[in-house]
């Protein structure tokens, strides 16, 4: 009987959802900010990735909240989890050795591919967030491959306080020499070329330790309890 | 192009549903990181690039070791 009420609900909620979207044609521009955004994007942030050029420039400030919501939800479980003061060495049953040398090949490479998404951020594909997840993913693959590799909670948070000062403080040279918060600064350069689109890279970068050291904390403070 | 991507969508319902049914729970989870692989893949054909590489990473990767880490927690099967 609940099963069968549900399902009905369910089948009543989609077909609401459904008909109110139906009445939206599909794919045509609803606002002319959209347009703006790829007609003079690259003219007015010089990054050609435009995706970015909403992220970093046009809702920069958006982008501040974001990263600010992971800050606190990583604070959060570091809370929750924290075992205070002293830790329980674990017996931990070593790797294999074709396992634990694979990982640390593979960490590496992990590292740097992580890294090169979030500084051509401005060129490329990817940016900030993708790269620091990448990272964050090589830093779960350590954990599981070479199990009695412990990264410090120092250097963690060392980085992620780092990242998140240094656009906080870009910002407000932004709202001191360009009028408004996050403004663009810096020399926007040759479009296309590495040191180019102003703020965009030094913010992206930041933005790319912040969130892989956040993730890799919290992964961190996982496997440290389990 | 369109039979690709219906063939991506119908796997991924399948995904979903036996993600949804199924009692052990790790099985349950790589179902699940599964619909978000391919959801990466759709997305990278709908012309997101970055979207598919958060989604790949993020979704595929770092959700469903957190939710295995969490299993290893708590039972394995569900009654």
């Amino acid at each position: 009987m609940r099963r069968i009420v549900s399902i009905l609900l369910l089948v009543i909620v989609a077909l609401g959802i459904s008909l109110s979207l139906a009445k939206i044609p599909f794919g045509t521009p609803k606002t002319k900010v959209g347009r703006h955004y790829i007609d003079e994007g690259i003219k007015e942030t010089g990054a050609t990735n435009i995706v970015t050029s909403v992220v970093v420039s046009y809702r920069g400030f958006d982008t501040l909240g974001e990263v600010t919501i992971l800050f606190i939800a990583s604070i959060g479980l570091g809370a929750v989890l924290s075992t205070f003061g002293e830790k329980t060495v674990r017996d931990i049953e070593p790797a294999s050795l074709v396992l634990s040398t694979g990982c640390r090949v593979l960490f590496p490479l992990i590292l740097i591919f992580g890294s090169f998404v979030f500084i051509h951020g401005h060129l490329t594909p990817g940016g900030g967030f993708q790269g620091g997840a990448i990272i964050a993913s090589g830093f779960l693959l350590i954990y599981l491959g070479c199990r009695e590799r412990r990264i410090s909670q120092l250097a963690f948070n060392l980085s992620e306080s780092l990242g998140g000062l240094v656009f906080v403080v870009i910002g407000l040279f932004g709202l001191v020499l360009g009028g408004y918060f996050l403004s663009n600064f810096l020399p926007k350069g040759t479009v296309n070329t590495l040191f180019s689109a102003g703020i965009i890279p030094i913010i992206y970068i930041a933005i790319g330790f912040k969130v892989g050291s956040e993730l890799a904390g919290i992964i961190d403070n996982l496997i440290e309890e389990s | 192009m369109t039979i690709i991507v219906s063939f991506l969508v119908v796997l991924m319902l399948v995904g979903a549903v036996a993600a949804s049914i199924f009692k052990d729970l790790i099985s349950a989870v790589i179902a699940a990181a599964l619909v978000s692989l391919l959801a990466s893949i759709l997305f990278y054909f709908l012309q997101a690039p970055d979207v598919a590489m958060a989604e790949a990473s993020i979704g595929a990767a770092l959700t469903a070791a957190i939710f295995i880490i969490a299993i290893r927690r708590t039972k394995r099967y569900e009654e």
